[in-house]
């Protein structure tokens, strides 16, 4: 039965993953996103839907474990956040390689190194350009709200098994950390060891009867030849993703003449912002990717070709505005505004940034 | 004089078979060096999951070194993981399939160096699986580097002048540590380069996989193997040296039962 209740956005991630049918989860305590885990171990799901929950010794072990659950055709995942994800980029890596479905939640905070546990957005490119080593990428959603914390589970996991590919949640420590109303989904049942022999058993290591060959779960190939069909396999389906799976929303964009694009918080502040900027009479509108990889390329660029510029704001040093220059395509200038360090940005000083550049145009 | 010639489906059909080739175990080339420990030790824990009748229960967990293509000699289902981490992905499949039996088959850079977290904590946990550790004291793999047990003055292409241990530290006895854990059912050290040691390296196989299905935890099984070629000996001159140098820093026996 769905159910209105009042949560923090990993405490509505833990939920919803119970709920998604979610078969295990893996993690390693780091700050912001602690809660998942906490969460999950004081609700314990595996007495709800044997649903299993373990503390791993290392963000290394826990994705990993993930690895070797998801490789059985489970529904597995983990979360953590920044300096975390780093260690987990070698597992993402070696999935992306092998072609396992899992969710992968990252609460951003702010870095390089250990940096802060204060929100951040600056691990945009080790997410959507594929962070661990080798060609591949990651389906990467963003959520703004807690309902989208929530939402995105289910979303995610059909992502990943449609693929067999892993998804990740690129969230930040101010969306995982504040409290909203959120309206969780009805339980799901998750798959019987039978069911997931039938879906998945062409390729999961469910045991090898005598009907079939063994399944073998590897990324790798000594025959350079096979790697690269291999690696030609993998970007057909990143292509497929790309046409198929671009998320997006608009926020007054019909009649703006001056776009802002933003994601997760920054997309918050910034819908306020074009509230504010439409009371003095500015014709703003908000792009929020909602997928970052794939990036909403197309719309930018039409929305490109009647706007007069556009405005990247994140929490970084600027690292989406590099999307959005390639997807507007030279058609009219592209600038950004950035809090770093876990500082986040005020609706006045990102209106002030939109006023200064629209009076450059 | 005539010859009877016989072919080998007549002799099949005349004798009485006595001794064939694991059904788990691929038509495909080994890709082990000749003298190699690895071919023994693959066929020894198929044999066993074979005789247990557990082929279609089980799946094992290969690693990065030289088997890491145990998949294509192991007719069952494998996954391979990153380096190091084969007891972590083992952790994930047993906790998700209980009732099937996980084993990894790891070297000794892969458990004892690269994944020595990942192995104290699946023992700590006291996993219900079964590790396979091949101790041959040397990268084989990557052309004869040290090893975290390479022994004191040993010669590899990282220690070509012999391992110093006041640099580069002692040989790592893993076995005998994560055998002080609680969650440790079993942990012995055993090797296959003579007949006799075949056959009591199978019978603590099959004592771990008896375990498993038991669910008594974690049980770890120690194969002190030669790698002629890294230690650049002949198969016979390496499994002499085995048994004077090896066996002396790694005597064989149950540590844990």
């Amino acid at each position: 039965m769905e159910e209105v209740k009042l949560m923090k956005g990993n405490e509505a991630m833990a939920e919803a993953a119970i709920r998604a049918g979610v078969d295990a989860y893996f993690g390693y305590p780091i700050t912001p996103q602690s809660e998942v885990i906490e969460y999950l171990m004081h609700e314990e799901p595996f007495k709800r839907t044997g649903m299993v929950v373990l503390q791993a010794e290392s963000e290394l072990a826990a994705i990993n474990m993930v690895y070797g659950a998801a490789a059985c055709g489970k529904k597995a995942m983990t979360s953590s956040s920044s300096p975390g994800i780093s260690l987990k980029l070698e597992g993402i890596s070696y999935m992306a390689g092998a072609e396992l479905p899992c969710l992968i939640a990252n609460v951003m905070r702010g870095g390089p190194g250990l940096g802060t546990i204060q929100p951040g957005q600056s691990d945009y490119f080790q997410a959507v350009k594929g962070g661990g080593h080798g060609d591949y990428n990651l389906i990467v959603l963003a959520p703004s709200t807690v309902q989208e914390m929530a939402d995105f589970v289910d979303l995610g996991f059909d992502l990943a098994f449609k693929y067999r590919n892993p998804v990740m949640i690129l969230s930040d420590g101010a969306i995982g950390q504040m409290m909203e109303k959120v309206i969780l989904p009805e339980q799901k049942e998750r798959l019987s060891n039978e069911e997931i022999i039938k879906h998945y058993g062409n390729w999961a290591t469910t045991g090898k009867p005598e009907s079939r060959e063994s399944n073998i779960i590897t990324s790798l190939d000594l025959k350079p030849e096979l790697q690269e069909i291999h690696n030609q396999h993998l970007q057909n389906k990143f292509k497929t993703a790309e046409k198929n799976e671009v998320r997006y929303e608009q926020i007054q964009c019909e009649d703006a003449d001056y776009i802002l694009v933003a994601y997760g918080t920054s997309a918050r502040i910034s819908q306020k912002v074009v509230q504010l900027g439409r009371e003095k009479g500015l014709k703003i509108g908000l792009l929020r990717p909602i997928t970052l990889w794939p990036f909403p390329k197309k719309i930018i660029s039409e929305l490109a070709d009647h706007a007069k510029g556009f405005l990247s704001v994140e929490m970084s040093a600027g690292q989406m505005v590099e999307d959005v220059l390639l997807a507007v395509e030279g058609k009219v200038p592209v600038a950004h505004f950035g809090r770093m360090g876990g500082m986040i940005a005020s609706p006045s000083e990102v209106l002030d940034a939109v006023e200064k550049e629209i009076n450059k145009i | 004089m005539t010859t009877e010639v016989i072919t080998p489906e007549e002799i099949i059909k005349k004798g009485k078979i006595v001794f064939e080739k694991t059904k788990l175990m691929t038509d495909c080339t080994l890709s082990y060096c000749p003298g190699c420990g690895h071919g023994v030790a693959h066929r020894l824990v198929m044999e066993v999951v074979d005789e247990m009748g557990i082929g279609d229960n089980t799946i094992g967990v290969a690693p990065v070194g030289c088997s890491v293509l145990a998949y294509e000699f192991m007719n069952i289902d494998i996954q391979q993981a990153a380096h190091g981490r084969a007891p972590a992905v083992a952790t994930g499949i047993k906790r998700v399939f209980p009732e099937k039996y996980v084993f990894t088959y790891q070297g000794d850079g892969d458990l004892a160096a690269i994944g020595t977290s990942e192995t104290i904590h699946a023992c700590n946990r006291g996993e219900n699986i079964v590790i396979i550790f091949i101790n041959n004291g040397i990268y084989g793999m990557t052309g004869g580097q040290m090893a975290p047990t390479t022994l004191p003055g040993m010669k590899s292409s990282t220690s070509p002048y012999g391992r110093v241990v006041e640099s580069m530290g002692y040989p790592l006895k893993i076995t005998e540590m994560v055998a002080t854990l609680p969650g440790v059912a079993y942990a012995t050290r055993q090797a296959v380069h003579t007949a006799k040691l075949v056959t009591k390296t199978k019978k603590a196989i099959i004592k771990a996989f008896q375990n498993q299905k038991d669910k008594k935890g974690t049980s770890i099984i120690e194969i002190v193997a030669n790698c002629n070629s890294g230690w650049k000996m002949t198969p016979v001159e390496s499994n002499k040296w085995l048994d004077e140098n090896m066996l002396a820093y790694f005597p064989l026996g149950d540590i844990k039962k």
